[in-house]
């Protein structure tokens, strides 16, 4: 059994928690136990880093600090978040390199009681210790139910391949690893050039338009490669690339229908798992249809498409000729 | 000599920049405006000025037109930029960096982005009062307050979705000892506020 503590972050609570399911769902297959650190707190994603400097690495901080204290369940650290994971190892690596800065936040540190020996904490992305610390071979003894047939567009985006704050776990422009994950799995893996392009981040609050553009890109990318299903690793990618689709298909009159899904769900598929064991149902664009048909999920009659009802996202609502309602 | 001779002047907005940018030397002064970075950006197309611009414009000192540029709203952290730069200057971190000091000089009012920071400002306060994110609280008060139309369009379509598969919260999740995170957080505050 390896043991590591586990920081989910706010996003595999409630919006993610499909992946947070399939990932505790696998684990005991692969020989992992993940200790939740007791208590964490947000890492505050890009937002809290905008608007301050020393409290937002005290925010980051608190949760190394409680990391450390409670390392009896060992001093690696996984978060399956890749913006989470970005934030806890940029602290970590900042607070090594300026002894100004780790002075201040253990000043700050200690007005909750706290300290944090920068260094104390290594974190690690789940992926990374999946494919470094479990192996590839290890997984493929774990295949009960090989994903033959399934093409697979594996989708890395950014924050787990780029910068290297803490050693670099794979290339920056092409990553692979997860390529080769997929296709242990026995996925047919899409070679698709995008694959570690940006999904926007939380730019579709900013400006919509900017988002979807970087959105439809993938989805475009990923759909002249013919992938049956995109998988991530990231719950803000997983959000952009599902939940914005329909906005992406009105905004540009595309009609993507790509499903995606956490690469723990196609492990967890391909490990025998039950598709409600890895949360298959929460994603928006509904990934049963591609299941189906290498029979992950059984088949079921087709539920009727929702079509967005305007092209564009100005203008007032047009006329709409009844057969083109039911098309 | 040098040293007493920075000491006596204030400083310049370059090195103002630099001292707010975190974690050793952001190599600002390394930039050769080579346009790596602008060429490497994703949403380079939307921004007013690209990064290598904006370098240029620090260096210069126009202080009002860097912090008043939407160029760092648009920056989406995506980290392309800065692994590319063969100068290895912190670009997306110097982003931050600006936007901290365009929302502390208020500069921000009269940029094109100037509702972005609400979403960050919303979001602080929700992780400020328990410990994690709260989806539904920050789409509803924020598009409330600046995107009226968007908070409409969060209720009915998308976010309904989302809720009915069970991927927000209705109510927020309050950690234990949020007490101690805003101790941790006011003090960091005031640390931040004597080194400004």
């Amino acid at each position: 059994m390896k043991q590591y503590g586990y920081y989910p972050g706010c996003s595999l609570e409630r919006n993610a928690s499909a992946y947070d399911k399939s990932t505790r769902a696998i684990a005991p297959a692969l020989g992992l136990t993940f200790n939740e650190i007791d208590d964490w707190n947000c890492c505050g994603a890009t937002e809290y880093i905008s608007l301050e400097k020393l409290p937002a690495y005290a925010l980051v901080g608190r949760n190394l600090a409680l990391a450390a204290e409670q390392a009896d369940n060992g001093h690696q650290l996984v978060a399956p978040c890749s913006a989470c994971f970005l934030n806890l190892r940029k602290a970590d690596r900042y607070l090594r390199d300026s002894p100004v800065m780790a002075r201040q936040i253990n000043e700050a540190l200690a007005a909750g009681g706290l300290h944090y020996e920068p260094g104390s904490i290594k974190v690690r992305h789940l992926l990374e210790i999946i494919v470094d610390d479990i192996g590839y071979e290890a997984v493929a003894e774990q295949v009960q139910a090989p994903l033959t047939g399934l093409r697979v567009a594996p989708y890395y985006g950014c924050l787990i391949v780029r910068p290297a704050f803490d050693g670099q776990f794979d290339d920056m422009e092409y990553p692979t690893t997860l390529d080769r994950l997929m296709s242990t799995l026995g996925a047919q893996v899409v070679d698709y050039p995008v694959k570690a392009h940006c999904c926007g981040g939380h730019m579709t609050q900013i400006s919509e338009p900017t988002a979807l553009e970087l959105i439809r890109r993938l989805l475009k990318s990923a759909a002249d490669y013919e992938a049956d299903v995109i998988t991530t690793l990231c719950p803000m990618c997983q959000l952009n690339l599902d939940a914005y689709q329909d906005a992406v298909n009105a905004y540009f009159g595309t009609d993507y229908q790509i499903p995606v899904l956490y690469f723990t769900q196609l492990m967890g598929l391909a490990f025998g798992l039950s598709p409600e064991e890895v949360g298959i149902g929460q994603e928006l664009v509904d990934a049963r249809p591609a299941l189906a048909h290498i029979g992950a999920v059984e088949e079921e009659a087709p539920a009727a498409r929702r079509r967005p009802s305007r092209k564009k996202e100005e203008g007032l609502p047009m006329p709409v000729m009844p057969e083109e309602k039911t098309r | 000599m040098g040293v007493t001779a920075t000491r006596a002047r204030a400083p310049t907005f370059f090195e103002e920049v630099l001292a707010e940018t975190p974690g050793g030397s952001a190599n600002l002064e390394m930039c050769i405006q080579c346009g790596t970075c602008g060429g490497s950006c994703p949403s380079a197309a939307d921004m007013e000025h690209t990064p290598r611009r904006l370098f240029a414009m620090i260096e210069a000192g126009e202080r009002e037109k860097v912090l008043r540029s939407n160029t760092p709203w648009y920056c989406v952290s995506c980290y392309y930029c800065m692994v590319r730069c063969p100068q290895e200057v912190h670009i997306t971190d110097i982003m931050y960096s600006l936007k901290r000091m365009a929302v502390r000089e208020g500069h921000y009012r009269e940029s094109s982005a100037a509702s972005v920071p609400g979403f960050s400002e919303t979001f602080m306060d929700m992780v400020e009062n328990y410990g994690r994110s709260f989806e539904l609280g920050l789409a509803t008060r924020y598009h409330l307050r600046h995107h009226p139309l968007g908070a409409m369009k969060m209720a009915t379509g998308m976010g309904l979705d989302l809720l009915r598969r069970g991927r927000m919260d209705l109510t927020p999740r309050r950690i234990k000892r949020i007490g101690e995170l805003k101790a941790i957080l006011a003090k960091a505050k005031e640390l931040g506020g004597e080194e400004g």
